[in-house]
């Protein structure tokens, strides 16, 4: 498989704390991958760095062999890199509809009109038809986790990284955006899944990755990184 | 095409009204309303639709009365000639504060906008050429065919300059541009993250905004016969530009206008009738109910009243 996305030793400090240390990845095309890793670990770091959110100190990011560690966060969305937000981010003066005008419109550059349509079909796909006109700040928890994975679909992306969809999700909702997530993986979209939920991501990841402190402890199979006893020590402590 | 024609019956009825036996003072205190009207509208393209509290208002609008005496005592420019300097001047001075600033957020970015006040009051009060502290006495140059003095010429200039600048709010606000400047105020993160250039958006609303203050001060010097720096860089236009806006409702292009209207309406009447002091005082009370009583502005209310109406 020819690879997608490479990590290549990337740092990052928040002054004198290193969030980041030399990580480095490798991410294959329509590859699912797990990030896992304990609160603090830097997983959201290493994902605000591959996004463009935050910039990496050194290392390298190369996306379909070009290298975009120092392009501003929306051209990198432009290059089909997108996201979901740990704590859902929706445009919250707008309408469901027209939260995901923006990425159509910004990223694709369609009239209004052609946007409009085909934001209906995403929302048709994600289950959210009903509440295309409500306006986004008044959905419940599941429904913004919806709109922020149906707002990084309308941009088309090739890499999409979701950053813990589930939290505080049912059951019965972690299965609805899990299958969600397999869809889009389907549809040929490579996808990060970065989550604390372990039977979710042990279930969607073909591999995984563990972050501790900064640094990659692990990588390999889901069974092989239950069994890891690096991982184990990481999160129930030594 | 509703717009179009409301604003060609406007542009008439302006026209035709300064040709009109109306009482003189009318136009004084007209032309003041409408220079707030510019204000508040251009002031609501980054303030109300970005999110960006600018406090900087008289430094653009100064630039833009500063840049008109420049031209007119040098080369003794006609008024078009004034204001296109205006708006040029005021739209640099909107592009430069602009990359300087707009990385900060918020409060930071509103401070520094402050700032600007500052220091071209600062600068204009030691140019000497253009009056310095002391300002600068303008002779008005004979007024055009068929209006019969120069403030109802100058009536008209400002009420289409008002339409203008509605326009382009108005274009600003329904068009892609627009929707990705709500996206912003929002959230900017996730605007980038849908591709939105926020930095490029910012610095656009910004640019126009300036723009749209620095024309609206070109023809100040030509109103009063006479530019200083004290009254020209006064704090006032800010509270007039930002109080326009919140007092009418920033989420639409007619909050402003509304606002601004209102606002500078009952200014002049208790300028008149009371006293110029007390003005002042009226526009913070009125302020202080609209930011706790109704923070969305005449237009949230009417939206509550009528709420199947936009």
């Amino acid at each position: 498989m020819s690879s997608l996305l490479q990590v290549k030793k990337v740092s990052k400090h928040f002054g004198g704390f290193t969030a980041l240390s030399e990580v480095s990845l490798d991410i294959a095309q329509g590859e699912r991958f797990g990030l896992i890793g304990p609160n603090g670990s830097g997983k959201t770091t290493l994902i605000n760095c591959i996004s463009g959110t935050l910039r990496n100190e050194t290392g390298s990011i190369v996306f379909e062999g070009r290298e975009v560690s120092r392009l501003p966060a929306y051209q990198r969305t432009r290059l089909g890199i997108a996201r979901s937000f740990q704590v859902p981010r929706p445009f919250a003066s707008m309408s469901v509809l027209d939260n995901l005008l923006v990425p159509y419109e910004y990223v694709e550059h369609l009239k209004e009109a052609d946007a409009g349509k085909q934001a209906m079909d995403i929302l048709q796909r994600i289950g959210l038809a009903a509440k295309a006109h409500a306006q986004s700040n008044q959905l419940s928890q599941v429904e913004l986790r919806k709109l922020e994975l149906a707002r990084a679909m309308a941009a088309r992306p090739r890499l999409l990284i979701s950053d813990e969809a589930m939290a505080g999700l049912s059951g019965a909702e972690v299965d609805e955006v899990l299958k969600i997530l397999f869809d889009l993986n389907a549809s040929g979209i490579t996808v990060i899944m970065i989550e604390h939920i372990m039977q979710a991501v042990m279930r969607f990841s073909q591999r995984v990755v563990c972050l501790d402190a900064g640094k990659i402890i692990c990588e390999g199979t889901p069974a092989e990184i239950v069994k890891n006893a690096d991982v184990q020590r990481a999160y129930l402590g030594a | 095409m509703r717009f179009w024609i409301c604003a060609a019956v406007l542009a008439a009825a302006s026209f035709g009204l300064a040709l009109s036996p109306v009482n003189e003072y009318f136009f004084y205190a007209a032309y003041v309303v409408l220079t707030f009207v510019v204000l508040a509208t251009a002031w609501n393209i980054l303030g109300g639709y970005a999110g960006y509290v600018n406090f900087g208002t008289p430094a653009f609008f100064g630039i833009g009365a500063y840049a008109a005496t420049l031209l007119f005592k040098s080369l003794g420019a006609p008024l078009a000639v004034q204001i296109a300097a205006g708006a040029l001047m005021g739209g640099l001075l909107g592009f430069g504060v602009g990359m300087l600033t707009l990385r900060l957020r918020g409060i930071f970015f509103a401070i520094a906008t402050v700032a600007v006040v500052f220091i071209m009051e600062t600068l204009m009060i030691n140019w000497r050429y253009v009056g310095g502290a002391t300002g600068l006495q303008l002779l008005r140059p004979e007024v055009i065919a068929p209006f019969e003095n120069y403030i109802r010429m100058l009536f008209v200039v400002m009420a289409w300059m008002g339409i203008a600048g509605v326009a382009i709010a108005r274009y600003v606000q329904d068009s892609w541009i627009g929707r990705g400047l709500r996206a912003l105020r929002d959230s900017e993160e996730a605007a980038e993250a849908c591709g939105v250039p926020t930095l490029k958006l910012k610095l656009f609303a910004c640019t126009v905004m300036g723009g749209l203050m620095g024309a609206a001060g070109a023809p100040m010097p030509m109103y009063l016969s006479f530019i200083e720096p004290a009254s020209t860089f006064n704090l006032n236009y800010t509270i007039g530009a930002l109080g326009g806006a919140i007092i009418g409702g920033m989420s639409h292009w007619l909050g402003p206008i509304i606002g601004a209207l209102l606002l500078g309406s009952l200014q002049q009447i208790v300028t008149v009738t009371i006293s110029g002091e007390v003005n002042v005082l009226i526009v913070g009370v009125l302020l202080v109910l609209f930011v706790v009583l109704a923070p969305e502005g005449i237009l949230g209310l009417l939206k509550k009243i009528m709420p199947r109406s936009r």
